[in-house]
């Protein structure tokens, strides 16, 4: 099984150097495409790939990359999104941490592609290994000329700076990130019009999730067939998944696309732990919609995910178990989006905190039926299009399945008057 | 005022960028390097160094989660409160922390050495539970680590 | 095009936003975030409808009607169910923190807020937690703040930051804690601060003012009027309430100020109810009756030789009555003499040079500005309200290539970042536009007309040549003619607040050297006071002649009104005069030193008391109407002349009845009014047989409010002036444009309702923008332009040139008497360079005596790295600094410096 992205990994997870990854094949691929390949060639070829996005939303990256206009002479821009702040997600830390060149390669590739001469790495704050694995690749590929002035003596120039945020998680909504990175607060931008034609400071810009960006050296060198190959489904690639929760042996692993939830988690993650059940799992993050038993044999793809009514997301499962109690989960989540919530839409600011209020009564044995309408309506409402940006949809996808696979679990919340589940009573400490 | 040591990264941050403003969270992230916190004084000193008003940088500053603006301790204990350590039960060790240290979320301990804050997944999901002390991270908590990880820091 | 809305067709604009365009229509759709001047950004999410596919699409859509452009063939439901309950529901949303306290809440009933709530049906609280409290801020003397009340539309930030170009409002923190505000509590520094009370569509930000003696909106008497406290003639509705003056907001006038006014003229009219208005006829400290007024006059006009002198804050029909009065031969113009040949050159400009004069909406479309002399924010605020536009939408053309309306603003203001339209300033010290300046220049108001003039000749050979540039000068002149002559739309903006003919000189002939390229090429050109020019089409001799007919013994009486000489004329000057002259008729509504002086004193209305009119620097002919009727003493200046003249019998003046027939009187004698009678609709005019009521239908309180009094409801006064009625009696719907007395529609109760009195939304009210423009340009193939001749400034030993410094709160008279404007008016000062005030051993507030005019000053110091070397700047007009001619050049005092050191 082919593991492109994660193969040379070392076992202690410290950072491959320069040298260690150019001698497992690093920079070839930049090697090849900057001396062979015109820009609109590599666009097509990653086009033709059919990669798509990791970041979470699955747009297929080289059409994406198409819509920047090509002829334009004022300054584009590049940024490569590690700001992994949803919860329930660590793969992008570990390409980060371990091989930070892989990403930059990918980041000179996508800007030789787009005609990109200034990139940034959004990096979250709270990756500091990753941040110091990076700043010495940055060092050292400076030194090694695969950035700055006419790299490998192609001509294209390529300046590549390193910007940690100040911890927020809309930073990692794309163009929240843009403003994040002017400087400005981060909230999100109304699109159209989209960032590939008025991006960073006005000027086009992609962003491409980190996990992306890794791909792109193994496609651009393979070629687009092999990377179809390596999937197990119609979408293309390799995928980093992860397991959380209560299973036993927790972790990432790079896997082929498409491969079973039910294969993930016993293979892998070794199966729930002793006495417990598996209930459900978020399969991509906190605003993915929940998957059950029913749906263990999904694949684990964007196609297939969607089609059983929620999002592969970032890939990264979080388990719910049978003894764990789903409105205390969802109320978790919840409380992290009202948290996270920037202030922007009315929706999405307000609706919120009803929500987390509202679950933190039922959880608290203090609910109403009528509580489950005004839930329900705000799944309703703070649905897509409704709100100014992705995030309150995505806020309400764990709510309005949780409503659904688990009503029993709030209704008996609501009708004992007290939660059901055994957990550690704890004083409240908020 | 500045010290020279801060304009001198502030101007660095402003080197990689093509509008001073933009480097404002970084002058921000800088400043509160050297003192922990963003004072009113150190607002207004950033923001006139920037070409900012106070209004404009506080506008900024008041949004980031981890830009203080009010006094911290010597250390800061970040404790992931997202879903997987919830799951893992983070909740514990907030009560055992709490205890220990006589603080709550939010809140500095009296000698000055920590402040305890909640934290966004803070994407090490499978080694959860996890909380950060300044840089450091620390998965897989259990209760009976904290008096040893405490313990390294003054 | 064609847009169905809930499957109807309607033909519709291309270009709008789908909220802009179904108001135009008609519709009542609600929405917060979204106003025409600050555009779209999809903030609130209250604008919700459905939109389809197509005809077959049956399920559709939600999207926001502001963020949506329109297309041809679009299908969209307003109606639909979805879509009405999302929008009630925004407003559950908003009102889940908001304080129930609408009762007490200075908005309460012109509330926003309010009417989307009813608008959207939302009524029944299914909210069952705790609310969100915030605290609240001390913002000044004009603005009362109460967090708690906002639902976070961003629109006070939109306007104050991004419209206004004000640093010190932004919002903090996030998620459901985001708040409005200063980083501390403070004065808010912008001069367009109240129009947060317009734009917050709840009681965030309100009228402080207004709250010492707070009236619902619904129970004001309102009227038409302008604004007394600039030449720029903002169009203003005041407002009354047991006989004093309550409020003053902002009247929509499309072409003029649109729907903002500045600070001084929000919150300067509380010099109306001052405890020491001339509220009493005194003739020689006796208190007489009105009739009997009349009566002495007469005997004492008709004995005396008489002069009258006029006065620029005093409308046309005043100034007309007095020169009537007295004679064409005996009237005075009442200002300054440079004031006065300022004004007269700047008739000359705007009559007989090729450039049109243009309105403020005109200037927010330019594409290339020079300003030469002016410091726009404090002589002419809403000017540089209007610049600051252009100067953020000269980028915006780029969008066109792009696909971006104009009224994405998120979208515009991302593309745009700081990318600033051309703007050039050239003036004495920085100003308060230099932020967005392209580049500046300070130096004295002769080396601002030379700038001018090489800018002109470099435009056009035929202007005379300015040679003696520096190289620098001449670098600058270069590139803003270069600038100026590539853009589709340049406007050079004068004035007369450096006191210096050059400079308006210099002004034109650029606007003349560009239009003679380009026809859209316009020229602005400002004067001191409201009807300045007013006045200044009146003709009237020298202010000088007028002292010197009393001097010499010509005349013995003077009638002086609406005027404090001490403000025009040197103070020894003016004592003589008023010490020589036998007898002084001054007729005024506000104490002052001349008042002071008078034999027979008359109190006069003032503007809210009158009907007038006034035309303002663009050459616009505006009518301002009575709010109500002052107590029996005090009237119109034109009505106690009138009246006077009647007595006297007074040839032309024997068939005047009315103001409509001073003013058909004017139209006929004065040519450049000769439309003055067209500008508002006679007195006669009715609707319907109705008059337009001055109160609303909701009005309260009227049979009671005066029962402390007189159990009995008086009579309420008949208006022979004007259409408007003083009752909430008459005709319902739109009144014509110029006498709009209020906006209110049924379900807007808010000022959001002037959408139903346009045109189109954001455009022309409906029956045309109300005033008459009086100059038309004139087309000559030969342009007869100024000669160049300014002199090279040279700075002198022992002297400093002393420059005219406005200030927007104290350098006009009348706004500077209001306790809010007064307690934002600076002390007196004098402002010298840095380098000056170190060569001359002196510290920032110590004080500098020097004597100008052969009068003698001794003010503390502000130093300024940006006033030029060798010149100081003394605050025009302020309260407490006696007047004196500038640019004049001050001896400084050596004594007085040397005493300093010891
Ligand atoms: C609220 C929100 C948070 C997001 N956070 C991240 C993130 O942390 N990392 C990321 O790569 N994408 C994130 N995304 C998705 C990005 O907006 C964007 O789609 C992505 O970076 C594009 O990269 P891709 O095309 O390579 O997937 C987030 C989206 C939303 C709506
Ligand atoms: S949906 Fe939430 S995060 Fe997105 S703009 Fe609205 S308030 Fe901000
Ligand atoms: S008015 Fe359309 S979203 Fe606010």
């Amino acid at each position: 099984m082919e593991k492109p992205l994660t193969q040379h990994i070392r076992a202690d997870r410290q950072p491959l150097t320069l040298k260690e990854y150019e001698m497992a094949g690093g920079y070839q691929s930049l090697r090849k495409v900057i001396k062979a390949m015109t820009p609109k060639a590599v666009i097509d070829l990653v086009k033709e790939s059919n990669l798509r996005g990791r970041g979470g939303a699955g747009f297929n990256t080289g059409l994406k990359w198409s819509f920047v206009p090509a002829d334009s002479t004022t300054p584009k821009y590049l940024i490569a999104n590690a700001d992994e702040m949803e919860p329930g997600t660590f793969k992008d830390r570990i390409l980060l941490e371990c091989t930070p060149h892989q990403l930059i390669e990918g980041m000179i590739l996508a800007s030789y592609a787009i005609g990109a001469n200034i990139s940034y790495i959004y990096l979250r704050w709270a990756y500091k290994t990753a941040a110091h694995a990076l700043t010495k690749a940055l060092e050292e590929a400076k030194a090694a000329g695969y950035l700055g002035q006419n790299i490998l003596g192609s001509g294209f120039n390529l300046e590549m700076h390193l910007h940690t945020g100040a911890g927020r998680y809309m930073c990692g909504e794309e163009t929240a990130l843009l403003n994040s990175l002017e400087g400005k607060r981060a909230t999100p931008r109304a699109k159209p019009p989209f960032p590939q034609i008025s991006g960073l400071f006005g000027r086009p810009t992609i962003v491409n999730n980190v996990e992306t960006l890794c791909c792109l050296p193994h496609i651009l060198m393979n070629g687009p067939d092999w990377f179809k190959d390596l999937s197990r489904t119609s979408d293309a690639g390799t995928k980093i998944y992860g397991v959380s929760g209560r299973v036993k042996k927790p972790g990432a692993w790079e896997l082929p696309m498409g491969i079973t939830m039910r294969e993930l988690i016993e293979e892998y993650a070794g199966g729930m732990q002793d006495g417990l059940r598996f209930r459900g799992a978020l399969p991509g993050g906190a605003s993915t919609d929940f998957l059950v038993e029913e749906h263990l044999d999904v694949k684990l793809d964007y196609t297939s995910v969607a089609a059983a009514g929620s999002r592969l997301g970032t890939g990264t499962l979080v388990i719910l178990d049978d003894k764990t109690c789903p409105v205390g989960f969802v109320k978790n989540l919840e409380h992290f989006f009202a948290q996270e919530s920037c202030g922007y839409c009315t929706p999405c600011r307000e609706g919120l905190p009803w929500v987390e209020k509202i679950l933190e009564s039922i959880d608290l044995g203090k609910g109403r039926m009528e509580d489950l309408q005004l839930l329900a309506f705000h799944t309703k409402y703070l649905g897509p299009g409704n709100t100014f940006c992705a995030f309150a949809p995505g806020a309400m996808e764990p709510l309005q399945s949780a409503l659904k696979y688990f009503r029993e679990d709030f209704e008996k919340h609501i009708h004992e008057k007290v939660c059901p589940y055994e957990r550690e009573t704890l004083s409240v400490l908020r | 005022m500045l010290t020279t040591e801060e304009k001198n990264e502030i101007d660095h941050a402003i080197s990689l960028v093509p509008v001073r403003k933009a480097a404002g969270i970084d002058a921000l992230k800088i400043v509160q390097e050297h003192r922990r916190w963003i004072s009113d004084e150190s607002l207004r000193d950033i923001a006139a160094y920037m070409d900012m008003s106070p209004e404009e940088l506080d506008s900024v500053a008041t949004f980031y989660n981890l830009i203080f603006r009010k006094p911290v301790g010597r250390h800061i204990i970040l404790l992931c409160d997202s879903i997987s350590c919830w799951v893992m039960g983070y909740e514990n060790i907030l009560q055992d922390l709490s205890t220990k240290l006589g603080i709550k979320y939010g809140e500095t301990t009296t000698d000055g050495r920590y402040t305890l804050l909640p934290n966004c997944c803070l994407g090490t999901c499978d080694c959860a539970p996890a909380l950060m002390i300044d840089d450091d991270l620390y998965r897989n908590l259990t209760t009976d680590q904290l008096d040893y990880i405490l313990a390294k820091y003054d | 095009m064609t847009l169905y809305i809930d499957n109807k067709p309607y033909d519709v604009k291309a270009g709008k936003n789908l909220l802009e365009t179904c108001l135009t229509l008609g519709f009542d759709l609600p929405y917060f975030c979204w106003h025409p001047s600050l555009g779209s950004v999809g903030a609130c999410r209250q604008c919700a409808v459905k939109m389809y596919r197509d005809e077959d699409d049956k399920k559709g859509r939600l999207i926001m009607s502001c963020m949506e452009p329109v297309a041809n063939n679009q299908r969209i439901s307003i109606q639909d169910a979805e879509a009405r309950e999302f929008r009630e529901h925004v407003i559950e949303w908003l009102m889940t923190n908001h304080p129930h306290d609408c009762a007490v809440c200075d908005e309460g009933g012109s509330c926003h807020l309010q009417d989307m709530t009813v608008m959207t049906g939302h009524a029944y609280r299914r909210f069952n937690f705790k609310k969100r409290t915030h605290k609240n801020q001390y913002l000044g003397p004009f603005i009362n703040h109460e967090m708690n009340r906002c639902i976070q539309c961003y629109r006070c930030v939109r306007f104050y930051k991004d419209y206004a170009g004000g640093k010190d409002l932004d919002v903090f923190a996030s998620r459901s804690n985001v708040y409005f505000g200063r980083h501390e509590d403070g004065v808010l520094e912008s001069e367009f601060s109240g129009n947060l009370t317009e734009v917050c569509p709840t009681g965030v930000f309100t009228d402080k003012t207004l709250k010492q003696h707070y009236t619902r909106k619904w129970d004001l008497t309102t009227a038409p009027s302008v604004c007394q406290h600039c030449s720029l003639g903002c169009n203003i509705i005041a407002g009354e309430r047991y006989g004093e003056l309550r409020s003053i907001t902002s009247r929509y006038n499309g072409a003029v100020n649109g729907y903002f006014i500045c600070d001084r003229g929000r919150f300067g009219y509380e010099f109306v109810n001052a405890p020491g208005r001339i509220r009493k006829a005194v003739c020689d400290t006796e208190v007489v009756r009105k009739e009997e007024v009349t009566e002495r006059m007469k005997h004492l006009i008709g004995s005396s030789k008489v002069i009258g002198i006029g006065s620029p804050r005093a409308s046309v029909q005043s100034n007309f009555a007095l020169k009537m009065l007295v004679g064409k031969n005996n009237f005075y113009h009442g200002v300054s003499d440079n004031e006065h040949d300022l004004a007269n050159l700047v008739i000359k400009i705007l009559h007989e040079g090729p450039a049109p004069t243009l309105s403020m909406k005109e200037v927010e479309l330019a594409d290339a500005v020079f300003i030469l002399g002016e410091d726009l924010t404090n002589t002419a605020p809403m000017m540089a309200l209007a610049v600051r536009q252009s100067v953020r939408r000269q980028p915006m053309e780029q969008l066109a290539h792009i696909n971006i309306p104009a009224w994405h603003d998120g979208a515009v203001r991302e593309l745009v970042q700081e990318q600033k339209g051309p703007l050039f300033i050239a003036s004495v010290h920085t100003t308060k536009l230099d932020d967005v300046a392209t580049e500046t220049f300070h130096s004295s108001p002769d080396e601002i007309a030379r700038l001018g003039f090489a800018v002109a000749h470099l435009l056009d050979d035929d202007s005379p040549e300015e040679a003696s540039l520096s190289p620098e000068e001449s670098k600058l002149a270069q590139k803003i003619a270069s600038i100026l002559s590539m853009a589709k739309r340049p406007v050079i903006i004068s004035g007369a607040s450096c006191e210096t003919d050059h400079v308006l000189e210099a002004a034109a002939n650029i606007a003349w050297a560009l239009h003679r390229k380009n026809q859209q090429a316009g020229i602005v050109l400002t004067l001191p006071e409201c009807n300045s020019l007013g006045l200044a089409m009146m003709g009237g001799h020298r202010l000088e002649a007028a002292f010197n007919a009393v001097l010499n013994g010509h005349a013995d009486t003077a009638i002086i009104m609406e005027n404090d000489l001490y403000r025009h004329g040197k103070k020894s000057i003016v004592d003589e005069f008023l010490k020589v002259c036998k007898n002084i008729i001054v007729l005024d509504h506000s104490p002052n030193p001349t008042t002071e002086k008078a034999n027979i004193l008359i109190p006069s209305g003032t503007f809210a008391e009158s009907d007038g009119t006034l035309v303002n620097n663009e050459g616009r002919i505006q009518r301002f109407f009575q709010v109500y009727e002052a107590t029996e003493n005090i009237q119109e200046s034109w009505r106690w002349l009138l009246g006077l003249g009647t007595a006297l019998g007074v040839d032309e003046m024997s068939h005047w009845k009315s103001f409509e027939d001073i003013t058909q009187a004017i139209a006929k004698e004065e040519p450049f009014l000769k439309n003055i009678d067209k500008v508002s609709p006679p007195a006669g005019f009715r609707i319907n047989g109705q008059r337009v009521p001055r109160e609303t239908h909701r009005f309260s309180g009227r049979t009671a409010m005066l029962a402390n009094i007189n159990v009995s409801e008086p009579k309420p006064p008949v208006d022979s002036d004007s259409p408007l009625s003083y009752t909430m009696e008459g005709f319902r719907g739109l009144p014509p444009s110029s006498m709009i007395p209020f906006f209110w529609a049924p379900g807007w109760n808010s000022v959001q309702s002037i959408n139903k009195y346009q045109q189109e939304v954001g455009g022309p009210l409906r029956d045309g923008d109300p005033g008459i423009r009086c100059f038309e340009p004139v087309q000559t193939s030969k342009i007869q332009y100024f000669k160049s001749d300014p002199a090279i400034f040279e700075s002198q030993e022992d002297h400093l040139l002393i420059v005219p410094l406005h200030h927007i709160f104290g350098s006009e008279e009348l706004s500077a008497r209001s306790p809010a404007v007064g307690e934002r008016c600076p002390a007196p000062y004098v402002m010298v360079n840095t380098a000056d005030s170190a060569d001359l051993k002196i510290h920032e507030n110590e004080e500098l005596s020097f004597e100008v005019g052969g009068q003698p000053y001794q003010l503390p110091v502000k130093v300024s790295s940006e006033m030029p070397r060798g010149m100081a700047g003394l605050p025009y007009g302020l309260p407490g600094l006696p007047f004196v001619e500038l640019p004049a050049w001050g001896i400084l005092n050596k004594e007085m410096k040397w005493m300093k050191q010891q």
